[in-house]
């Protein structure tokens, strides 16, 4: 129990040194505006592979339309920003609430289906409420919605992202948390272990796409504009990919997945025709030789080095 | 003697098919009971049926003088009945001890929100549910290999695991199918003494479906014989190996 508090602590308080130390780096002018931004991107899709582990990795429930909850949140959250001079943070709550209300909604009769279905349903899904979005003119339709304020800095979601990544860590480790984790194994046994397994599909797919939708928010304040372009269904492929690879049902795997493809994909930004053929072979070749992804269903807290840390402390 | 279960004029048909009809039993509270028959004789379609996977086409199942029909199985579960499958459905890619944790999910109390905010109830009930656990992993000689993953275990050990899992679930009535197939000899009398073990320790009900008649007519103390989903004989095992019936169906021949 006192274990379990310490390991929460220890952790809280490597991510404040990672955070003071890019701080840092970052008032030093040593990182520049152009991986200042990239960092920012970095940290918002950590929110949103670690927030589709959930769905994904720990529930089993394949789902594609990740990238259209975000774009919910991104909307609600600049409307209430732009329109109604609403305080940041109220935006990006109510942002994913949102997301995760239309979540609720959408995973209630979806979630029936398994598998492929799911994956093509959840696509098809991600697509519609982008393309209403478009449709929408009070938010500039096609065009995209111009006169946002820049209020997403590289503190914001640094925050945002370790609650984030401790509400979704403790809930996977709960009994809440291990009922998702028994669907994803055998839908059946859990059924017959007492889980009532559609209350925890919706439950995860409703909160994977709330954090969505605030990552959505961060990322819409990051620009003076957005548009709903930046949320097609090849976005929703891209946060998959970031999960697949970290390992599905790890979350230091989502956050090591949202780096390494981030990191390539802007470190690639000067050679565009080279671009997507050394991503695609980054892909191939570790699929190639960790099919489980880099982390595979470890953690970072399973590694001798925390736990010998951690026993130090005592 | 009070009825724990009773199962009155159930029949399921899958289109024309009568997978089992006119099923009428009961079981007394502190029974142990066996259910058999040949292969497709409806034994785990009835098992299927009292667990909610099925709904009865016709008929009634009562569970504690309340009516079960139509509910969803992890209702029937939280109501106290839990169950082994025959095709062994562990959750193969995790530890043992988490196998366990997991059946006493329904059981646990704290809310989602106390969960993330690791308030009040959930550290308590946490330890708790380990330790229970783990003395349920003892009490099958799991203990040793709890953070091994389960796909890793010997089957002998694997139905061992699906049965302590069934009993995190705190059942009154547990229902085993084939518990012992696949088992050799020695594991087969280990298991009957176990089962015998348990029933006394957790004041269980046990309803058992298996083909092994040693194990069947060495503990159970009323049988049912099922062939072509209807009952064609109950009664004692010593009645059971006797009557024309079931000799007939289970050696052929005529009766």
């Amino acid at each position: 129990m006192n274990s379990i508090r310490k390991h929460d602590l220890l952790l809280l308080a490597l991510g404040i040194v990672v955070f003071a130390v890019l701080q840092g780096l970052i008032s030093a002018r040593i990182i520049g505006s152009f991986w200042q931004l990239n960092l920012l991107i970095i940290g918002i899709n950590v929110i949103m592979s670690v927030s589709l582990n959930l769905i994904n990795g720990y529930t089993g429930q394949f789902s594609l339309g990740h990238a259209g909850f975000m774009a919910v949140g991104a909307y609600v959250a600049v409307v209430l920003t732009t329109n109604f001079h609403a305080p940041f943070i109220a935006a990006l709550v109510a942002g994913g609430l949102v997301a995760a209300f239309l979540g609720f909604l959408i995973g209630l009769p979806t979630l029936r289906l398994r598998g492929d279905y799911l994956a093509i349903a959840t696509l098809g899904l991600g697509e519609i409420i982008r393309i209403v979005i478009m449709n929408i003119d009070y938010v500039g339709g096609a065009a995209g919605f111009k006169g946002i304020p820049h209020y997403t800095n590289f503190t914001w979601v640094f925050f945002v992202m370790l609650v984030t990544l401790f509400v979704i860590k403790n809930f996977v480790n709960s009994s809440h948390g291990r009922a998702c984790i028994a669907i994803r194994e055998n839908e059946i046994a859990a059924e017959a272990m007492g889980i009532n397994t559609t209350r925890y599909k919706v439950m995860a797919f409703a909160i994977g796409a709330g954090f969505a939708g605030v990552a959505g928010g961060l990322f819409a304040h990051c620009f003076y504009i957005i548009n709903p372009s930046s949320f097609t269904f090849m976005a929703s492929f891209n946060y998959l990919i970031m999960v697949v690879l970290g390992g599905l049902g790890s979350i230091t795997g989502s956050i090591a997945g949202a780096f390494v493809v981030t990191f390539v994909s802007a470190a690639l930004a000067s050679w565009p025709e080279f671009r997507m053929i050394i991503y695609a072979l980054v892909l191939i070749f570790l699929m190639f030789y960790r099919p489980q992804g880099l982390f595979g269903y470890m953690e970072i807290t399973d590694f001798k080095l925390f736990q010998r840390f951690k026993g130090g402390r005592k | 003697m009070a009825e724990l279960l009773k199962a009155e004029n159930v029949s399921e048909v899958f289109g024309g098919l009568k997978a089992v009809s006119d099923f009428d039993f009961f079981i007394n509270k502190g029974e142990l009971v066996g259910l058999i028959g040949p292969n497709g004789a409806g034994k785990t379609t009835a098992f299927n049926l009292i667990t909610g996977v099925y709904q009865p086409t016709t008929g009634t199942i009562e569970f504690d003088g309340k009516s079960i029909v139509g509910l969803k199985p992890y209702q029937i579960t939280q109501r106290g009945i839990a169950r082994t499958f025959q095709n062994i459905r562990l959750f193969s890619e995790l530890s043992v001890l988490d196998n366990v944790k997991i059946a006493f999910h329904s059981h646990v109390k704290y809310s989602v929100a106390e969960a993330v905010l690791r308030l009040g109830r959930y550290f308590s009930e946490e330890k708790d549910t380990e330790e229970k656990s783990m003395e349920l992993l003892k009490i099958f000689k799991l203990d040793g290999k709890a953070h091994e993953m389960a796909k890793n275990l010997p089957y002998g050990a694997q139905r061992r695991l699906e049965i302590a899992r069934a009993l995190a679930a705190q059942p009154k009535l547990l229902l085993l199918d084939e518990p012992a197939a696949g088992m050799n000899p020695q594991e087969t009398q280990e298991l009957m003494e176990m089962i015998r073990w348990i029933r006394k320790e957790f004041g269980l009900t046990v309803l058992l479906i298996e083909h092994d008649m040693s194990l069947v007519m060495g503990i159970c103390e009323r049988i049912y014989v099922l062939e072509y989903g209807m009952i064609i004989a109950k009664g004692t095992p010593a009645e059971i190996k006797s009557n024309p019936e079931v000799i007939r169906a289970y050696l052929g021949g005529e009766a």
